[in-house]
């Protein structure tokens, strides 16, 4: 049983701080959403707002329908895989997973079917009768999600649950967390503030900062099509130019910056005078060898470059004490630079968007 | 000699001196225990002889007071407890700014000298039972239970510094996951926070008890018709020392020292415990997580 | 006939009356629902956390000392004036600590006055004294032997005091005793002929007193001295300063707290001591407790024994916050 999660106009206040402004969106059930965002931006306000540990100041918070205020945690249709996993000491595996279904008075025949259940659903035969202080990170992480399942939540929340783990691991829990929630088909809410989690993982993801919601779509939309720099500038690297648009036609405007007319995509309606940024990402810049006056070509002096196995990244000088970064594949056709050099950059104005300006992820 | 040296010696020589100083008396009433002389006295030796032991068994006094401190002890335990976790849990849970008032409040009997809370218990139930008009037999008067009530005034501010510290350790998401999970706010309490504070539990109820068993200066007061093991010591001591007591303070002292020693032995065996299971979880983080290569079965 | 009409008008009331306290009632358990508290730990719980720490604070702590101060104001009465006219407030007990009875020759009562001040004389002494043995002992302990040896010589200290103190004072009693064996010993010695009277001297009591105390000074000043970077003390050397000067200047000062802490208890222990008095005290001195306990149980004067009582209270907490002054010292660091 699955079931969909809606927020109608939350925001979430404590004291003077606003910590989620204003939070409008839907949920459907069966899907893997993700609130992507850095740290201190709302994600887990929202996320304790909607598995019950907090009421919203203003607004709705709804569960398959139902308002679900003043309803607490152990009431809600919710399950909540917290980031230090907050397993139980003092019990076994096994009775770990079992405990939501000890607290509602199953049998201890069933608990233990069930348990073993879960155990064979997350890989985990065998180890039911151990402490949990004997596993090892990945391992005690699926135990939480067995913990979780063991309760048949309409909605299953993951507070950032991947951050505590090394690379390789993460990668492939990435994939475990992806299938699990295919195979059990209910709804799982997933924050972090790693975009790789998200875009890998997620049906759609919520873009947040600061407590405002900036752009839900799914990772593709996301990425090609952002909707304010933040998101522009948080989700993958990015180019950003400053300037004003001094010219709009169809659905494309230009804008004047230090390194001269540039030409985007006019995704946020900007007219002539705006302030605005243009941002183009390292893939799509190319190198142009050509005297030619192409439209969008810079030129800029190159400051690095880094080798890292399948691309390799050159870094130009830019504004403001940005860079420019040019990723290239390493197909050993590109041609090398020594510090110093001039070149000449190149972007198609399709690949481009131009956005009001906005604070950058990293402001 | 280098100055060094003699420095060492005097500090060897204090140590010696100082520790001379805290067994000797004691060492001496024990050794007093065994002479045959019907005063407690070391010199002279008058012959070795295990009859005070004997005299002890027979002591109805004695045999009375050792009954009522056990049965006190077991109040103090099953009062205290309860009121010093309670009041733990509050001191995390209290608002901000009353919490300094609060501490000062429910430290406060810990620096309250013992007679005093003696006689203020006495008094306050006194006045209870004339505002009732209650019988002299009635519970405002009991010794044994105004003994319970004082001593546990003070005894549940040690057994709450004794959870306090516990709790400090607790982690709270577990409290949450649980609730997470749909257990009550009750089966929290119950199969969350009272397993972990377990062996906090033990600790208070055996400090309990032991404060309350060896407690004097509240109980004097208190204690009114009644007797305990100490007021009866007292009584007999300053009347007129008898061996019987040297065999008395040598029962103690060895079941003290037993007691030690198991104690020393379970810590050492606890922390043994805890060491082998971080080594095995620390083997299965260095081995390369198998079960992740392996295909989970097909859904 | 008039019981049915009664009970016929009474279950009438009640149902007139049982909407509105069903409403009365859902309203105050929703408010009661609310608040923060109830919510975090379930209503159930939250009365049994409430309850206890009340019946605790107001019952076995507050009331007692305010029904205590509040007994030590008003007269000795018989049983059946208690509540009567002749119950009013009164300053003659603690009057009488000051001057005595009425047709008493001298001025002020000498025979309590001296008591009391002998009491808190011998009491400061005594922490002082217990003070400078155990400083050495605790600073051994903290700084120079480490790891295994300190834990074993904090093994050393508390196994003593797991001896009751009534037996403490008991084995003083024989050590200091006329036939005791310190006498023993200065006889065989030859020093004296016949044995001094140390019990009636006081040095008994005085050494078991000293004695009686020491953990609860060694432990605070272990775990302040403990607590200083040890490397501070090589430093110190190593700029050339003399050992005193190490401790007055950089010891010390860090181990305030300890010593506060450890002086407040010892002081108030010692002051507020009935056992060791009791036991090892000299048939004509008296300590300020014994006569507090003579008030109740020998004098039948309660009321006077809680004044008695109150100015002992009082005068400890002058004392601790003297103390707290002096040394720059918070409340919290002092409560072990």
């Amino acid at each position: 049983m699955s079931a969909d999660v809606e927020l109608d106009h939350v925001t979430i206040r404590f004291g003077d701080f606003t910590a989620v402004d204003d939070a409008n969106l839907r949920i459907e059930e069966g899907e893997f959403f993700s609130f992507l965002g850095p740290s201190g931006c709302g994600k887990t306000t929202i996320l304790r707002a909607i598995s019950g540990f907090l009421d919203p100041t203003e607004g709705e918070v709804r569960i398959g329908g139902r308002n679900m205020f003043g309803i607490g945690p152990n009431k809600r249709p919710t399950a909540l895989i917290f980031q230090n996993l907050a397993l139980f000491p003092l019990m076994s595996v096994a009775d770990n997973i079992a405990f939501g279904l000890e607290v509602r008075g199953v049998s201890k025949y069933e608990r233990r079917k069930r348990a073993d259940e879960l155990l064979s659903l997350t890989a985990l035969t065998g180890q039911g009768d151990k402490l949990v202080s004997a596993l090892s990170g990945g391992q005690r992480q699926r135990v939480a999600i067995a913990r979780a399942l063991a309760v048949e939540p309409e909605v299953l929340l993951l507070d950032e649950p991947l951050s505590a783990l090394d690379l390789k691991l993460r990668q492939h829990m990435r994939t475990e967390l992806r299938a699990i929630q295919r195979r059990v088909g209910i709804t799982f809410i997933y924050i972090t503030h790693d975009q790789g989690e998200a875009l890998t993982m997620s049906d759609r993801i919520a873009v947040m900062s600061q407590g405002v919601i900036q752009q839900i779509s799914t990772g593709a939309d996301i990425y090609d099509n952002p909707a304010t720099p933040f998101v522009a500038s948080f989700v993958g690297e990015n180019n950003p130019f400053f300037g004003s648009i001094t010219n709009v036609d169809d659905d494309y405007a230009v804008i004047d910056t230090r390194f001269g007319a540039l030409r985007g995509r006019n995704d946020g309606g900007l007219r002539p005078g705006n302030e605005a940024v243009l941002f183009i990402r390292p893939e799509s810049l190319t190198l142009a060898d050509d005297a030619g006056d192409r439209e969008n070509t810079i030129e800029s002096i190159v400051l690095n470059e880094a080798f890292e196995g399948a691309v390799r990244h050159i870094y130009f000088r830019g504004e403001n004490g940005k860079n420019i970064t040019l990723s290239v594949t390493h197909d050993g056709t590109a041609r090398s630079f020594a510090e110093g050099d001039t070149a000449r950059i190149a972007f198609p104005p399709a690949r481009a968007v131009v956005l009001p300006r906005g604070p950058l992820a990293d402001e | 000699m280098s100055s060094r040296t003699i420095m060492r010696l005097m500090v060897g020589f204090y140590i010696v001196l100082f520790f001379t100083y805290l067994f000797g008396p004691l060492i001496m009433m024990g050794a007093a225990a065994f002479n045959t002389s019907p005063f407690p006295q070391v010199v002279p030796w008058e012959g070795f002889t295990l009859k005070w032991f004997g005299q002890l068994a027979n002591d109805d006094l004695m045999v009375e007071g050792i009954t009522n401190s056990l049965f006190i002890g077991l109040g103090v335990v099953a009062l205290s407890v309860p009121i010093s976790l309670a009041a733990a849990v509050m001191m995390g849970q209290i608002y901000e700014r009353l919490r300094p008032y609060y501490y000062v409040i429910v430290v406060s009997p810990v620096l309250t000298p013992g007679v005093i809370l003696g006689i203020s218990t006495l008094v306050f139930w006194d006045r209870l039972g004339v505002m009732a008009n209650a019988d002299y037999e009635t519970l405002y008067y009991n010794g044994i239970f105004l003994t319970i009530v004082g001593q546990s005034t003070f005894i549940s501010a040690y057994c709450m510094l004794v959870f306090m510290a516990r709790l400090q350790r607790f982690d709270r998401t577990q409290e949450e996951a649980a609730l997470d999970l749909g257990a009550t706010n009750v089966q929290v309490f119950w199969k969350v926070l009272i397993p972990f504070l377990r062996p906090a539990i033990f600790s208070a109820a055996v400090l309990a008890f032991l404060s309350s068993f060896e407690n004097y200066n509240t109980t004097i007061f208190t204690i009114q018709a009644e007797s305990t093991l100490t007021t009866v010591l007292a009584g007999k001591v300053r009347m007129g020392t008898q061996p019987d007591l040297s065999a008395l303070a040598v029962i103690i002292v060895s079941i003290t020292l037993i007691g030690a020693i198991a104690h020393e032995i379970m810590r050492r065996r606890e922390a043994a415990k805890e060491e082998a299971l971080r080594e095995i979880a620390k083997r299965a983080e260095a081995v390369i997580d198998t079960s992740l290569t392996a295909k989970p079965q097909a859904a | 006939m008039n019981d049915y009409i009664g009970i016929f008008l009474a279950v009438l009331l009640a149902l007139l009356v049982a909407p509105h306290a069903q409403r009365r009632a859902d309203v105050t358990w929703d408010a009661v629902s609310r608040i923060k508290f109830v919510q975090r730990n379930g209503v159930a719980l939250s009365t049994y956390l409430i309850l206890a720490v009340l019946i605790w604070v107001v019952f076995m702590i507050i009331l007692p000392q305010l029904y205590m101060v509040n007994f030590s104001f008003r007269h000795n009465l018989p049983l059946a004036d208690v509540g009567g006219p002749k119950d009013t407030l009164t300053l003659d007990n603690y009057r009488y600590l000051l001057f005595g009875r009425e047709n008493d020759e001298e001025l002020l009562n000498w025979l309590h006055l001296k008591i009391f001040f002998k009491t808190i004389g011998v009491s400061v002494l005594v922490t002082i004294a217990d003070f400078a043995i155990c400083y050495p002992i605790a600073y051994y302990m903290a700084q120079v032997a480490r790891g295994g040896g300190a834990r074993l010589l904090v093994l050393c200290l508390i196994i003593p005091f797991w001896v009751n103190e009534i037996l403490r004072a008991f084995a003083f009693r024989i050590l200091f005793g006329t036939s005791g064996v310190i006498n023993a010993v200065l006889i065989g010695l030859g020093i004296t002929d016949q044995g001094i009277d140390f019990l009636r001297a006081d040095v008994g009591l005085y050494a078991g007193l000293t004695y009686a105390y020491i953990l609860l000074m060694i432990f605070p000043l272990y775990n302040a001295i403990e607590s200083l970077d040890h490397n501070q003390i090589e430093a110190a050397r190593d700029l050339g300063s003399s050992w005193l000067r190490i401790h007055r200047r950089v010891v010390m000062p860090h181990a305030k707290p300890g010593i506060a802490s450890g002086c407040t208890m010892v002081f108030m222990l010692v002051a507020g001591a009935l056992a060791a008095p009791q036991i090892l005290g000299g048939p004509s001195s008296l300590w300020f407790t014994q006569v507090i306990y003579q008030w109740f149980f020998t004098g039948l004067n309660w009321p006077q024994g809680s004044a008695y009582a109150f100015v002992l209270l009082a005068t400890s907490i002058v004392f601790v916050m003297s103390v707290m002054r002096v040394f720059k010292v918070r409340f919290g660091e002092i409560a072990k």
